[in-house]
């Protein structure tokens, strides 16, 4: 059963009591909240999204107000997992962006069946690109720009390293956009493609999300192969440019993005360097969304 | 009581095979609010119950064990350094605690997760001992003057210090007990039973009935009930490995307690540790115990009560507010048991108006 096909009444009534099972890749997120606008936000960016079974649940998942004052004078939402919380309260118009965050934190802590790698990953006929970045590299514009033009999408946030297979484990989410970058994917992306209101004034700035595809979603299962590693760097003053990168280097970026490797140890070394061989290695310096996406589509097709 | 992890602990050869899916996700989700995941996972593998796990819990097991793993890497390479910053001046020390089963190999590391390392150093040499430790980088973290007196006058450590590198915690003790505590075990008379380490001359680990009773010690002057069934867990396997020695065993551990003027520690100890995860002690035990030991009826059903409460897993599936009243009783108790009113109120009021601002 999809999300959409619950009412967004009674979507309220069951957020406000034993929550919603949602399935997020490969996982399950039990999500329960009564603050306003969650339903809403969830069935806008979560709508493709299948329920599951209560008894299959990962992370359970809670937004609340951290007081009874706190619902009333500048509201605010706290973030918590299996009632541990990890984070301090926020302003409740960031609650959803903080429960975008917060299951970040719990994949990142909780699912070390996977080398976890900051990066966004998208795939086109078969190959997958992972896009490591720090923040501000223009890494989420990238991605939320070929996979408006049909790429699917994998990860906007966090690459999934199964550690047997060494292959991609799908978590297509909402695209998280960031200031400019919002107006940018807009004029880009097809009419189709649903970005929601921006919430302003967040610790990363105004922050919107954009919906992932539903073809991708309809795709969770089915995991990539990872074929290209490239560092997007986002320039106003340059034209594009593919600079092939060393395998030596690309691998210390690599573990420096990762966020579990000091727990996988020598597994992530392994995971790590069996990817180097078999994936190409560049950065990329890109201005406008139109040269980077015609330039990844020659590499792909080549 | 109901608890499916306290079930679980007690015996998890008899209750995994009758957990339902919704019981072995309750057990997850309790394990690991109480930091107890791990030593679940332990467990696990020990009695091979992996195949009684639902599916899609398994990896939650394997992620804890990973993490544990790279917890106890990381224990042992700081265990080294402070080894080497304080050998290099001469200064002999004792590691307390989760480090002490670390490098002894007593089965409660297994599975356990390690927050700060503790150390034990004589009064005489603490001096000493944190001028080498500031020159390998470690810090004090408390630098408000109030806190740095309220340590070094009153409590029975060094405030917590911190590495400046590797961010990891160590806190320096010169007792078991803060020196205003009613109890006052003689610190000299635990360093008589020290063990040294092999390979690591000048590292030493208490004595196991030490180790038993400093534990038991922890458990009901620390005002952390958070860790509370972790903590009783340690004590666990502590009392179950020493019940595995010969003779006496029970009555050496008793005459101990009462030369270190800790049988009433241990006398909650046991009975905690009996009541809540079944661990083979003599029942006749704390019945032998002298009065000195055993509380008055009154306070020793306040405690069970209390204590039994605040034990239990965090906000799944138990009345919190309960929980958390319990927790708050304890923690003013913890402190009323480590110092005399005339100083513990002044203390409190101090901390709660910082708090408020």
């Amino acid at each position: 059963m999809l999300l959409s096909s619950i009412p967004l009444r009674k979507l309220k009534q069951q957020l406000a009591g034993d929550g919603i099972n949602l399935k997020i890749g490969p996982f399950v997120v039990n999500l329960s909240s009564s603050l306003p606008n969650v339903a809403e936000n969830l069935s806008g960016l979560y709508g493709a999204y299948t329920l599951e079974d209560i008894h299959r649940v990962d992370f359970h998942i809670a937004l609340q107000s951290p007081s009874l004052i706190r619902r009333w004078i500048r509201p605010q939402a706290t973030f918590s997992f299996d009632g541990y919380l990890p984070f301090k309260p926020l302003p409740q118009t960031q609650s959803f962006a903080m429960f975008e965050w917060g299951l970040n934190w719990c994949v990142a802590n909780n699912a070390h069946q996977y080398l976890v790698i900051h990066s966004a990953v998208v795939e086109k006929n078969g190959k997958a690109i992972i896009f490591p970045g720090t923040p501000g590299s223009g890494k989420s514009t990238l991605c939320a720009g070929l996979v408006s033009q049909g790429w699917r999408l994998l990860s906007d946030e966090m690459a999934l390293l199964s550690t047997e297979t060494g292959l991609i484990t799908p978590i297509p989410r909402p695209i998280s956009l960031k200031n400019e970058s919002i107006d940018i994917v807009r004029s880009f992306a097809n009419d189709d493609i649903f970005v929601g209101k921006p919430v302003h004034d967040t610790a990363k700035g105004s922050v919107a999300h954009m919906c992932a595809p539903m073809s991708s979603v309809a795709r969770s299962d089915e995991p990539a192969v990872p074929a290209a590693i490239i560092f997007p760097k986002y320039r106003k003053d340059t034209s594009i440019e593919l600079l092939p990168l060393s395998k030596g280097r690309t691998f210390l970026e690599l573990a420096e993005n990762s966020f579990n490797y000091h727990i996988l140890g020598s597994t992530a070394f392994s995971v790590l360097t069996a990817l180097l061989d078999q994936c190409e290695c560049f950065r990329l310096n890109y201005q406008n969304l139109d040269d980077a996406y015609a330039t990844l589509g020659n590499l792909i097709d080549a | 009581m109901k608890s499916c992890l306290v079930r679980f602990l007690r015996d998890p050869q008899h209750s995994a095979p009758r957990l339902s899916p919704g019981e072995w996700q309750m057990l997850v989700r309790q394990a690991r609010r109480s930091n107890l995941l791990s030593r679940m996972a332990h467990l696990v593998e020990t009695f091979d119950l992996l195949s009684f796990v639902p599916e899609h819990l398994q990896s939650h097991l394997l992620s804890a064990q990973l993490v544990s793993l790279s917890n106890l890497r990381s224990v042992k390479w700081e265990i080294l350094q402070i080894y080497t910053a304080l050998s290099e001046v001469g200064i002999p020390f004792a590691l307390l605690k989760g480090a002490a089963y670390v490098m002894s190999e007593r089965d409660a590391f297994q599975g356990r997760l390690f927050g700060d390392i503790d150390i034990l150093v004589r009064n005489e040499q603490l001096k000493e001992a944190e001028k080498a430790l500031i020159k390998h980088g470690w810090f004090c973290t408390k630098i408000d003057p109030y806190d740095q007196k309220y340590y070094r006058t009153w409590m029975h450590e060094l405030p917590p210090l911190k590495h400046l590198k590797r961010q990891t915690d160590l806190d320096v003790h010169h007792t078991i007990l803060p020196p205003t505590a009613d109890a006052k075990p003689d610190i000299n008379k635990i360093w008589e039973q020290v063990i040294e380490l092999k390979d690591y001359p000048g590292m030493y680990v208490l004595s196991l009935q030490d180790m038993i009773l400093h534990s038991a010690a922890h458990l009901f002057h620390e005002g952390d009930f958070e860790q509370g069934l972790r903590d009783v867990v340690d004590l666990d396997a502590l009392l179950r490995e020493y019940s595995l020695e010969s003779g006496d065993a029970w009555a050496d551990l008793l005459t101990r307690a009462k030369t270190l003027h800790l049988s009433r520690s241990l006398y909650y100890g046991l009975r905690y540790a009996r009541m809540l995860l079944k661990t083979p002690v003599p029942g006749e035990l704390t019945g032998n115990m002298s009065a000195e030991a055993e509380p008055l009826y009154c306070s020793r059903y306040l405690m069970d009560k209390m204590l039994l409460k605040a034990m239990m897993p965090n906000c799944i599936g138990q009345r919190t507010r309960l929980l958390g009243l319990a927790r708050f009783i304890l923690f003013i108790r913890s402190h009323y048991l480590r110092m005399p009113m005339q100083l513990l109120i002044p203390h409190l009021l101090r901390k709660a108006i910082k708090q408020e601002n």
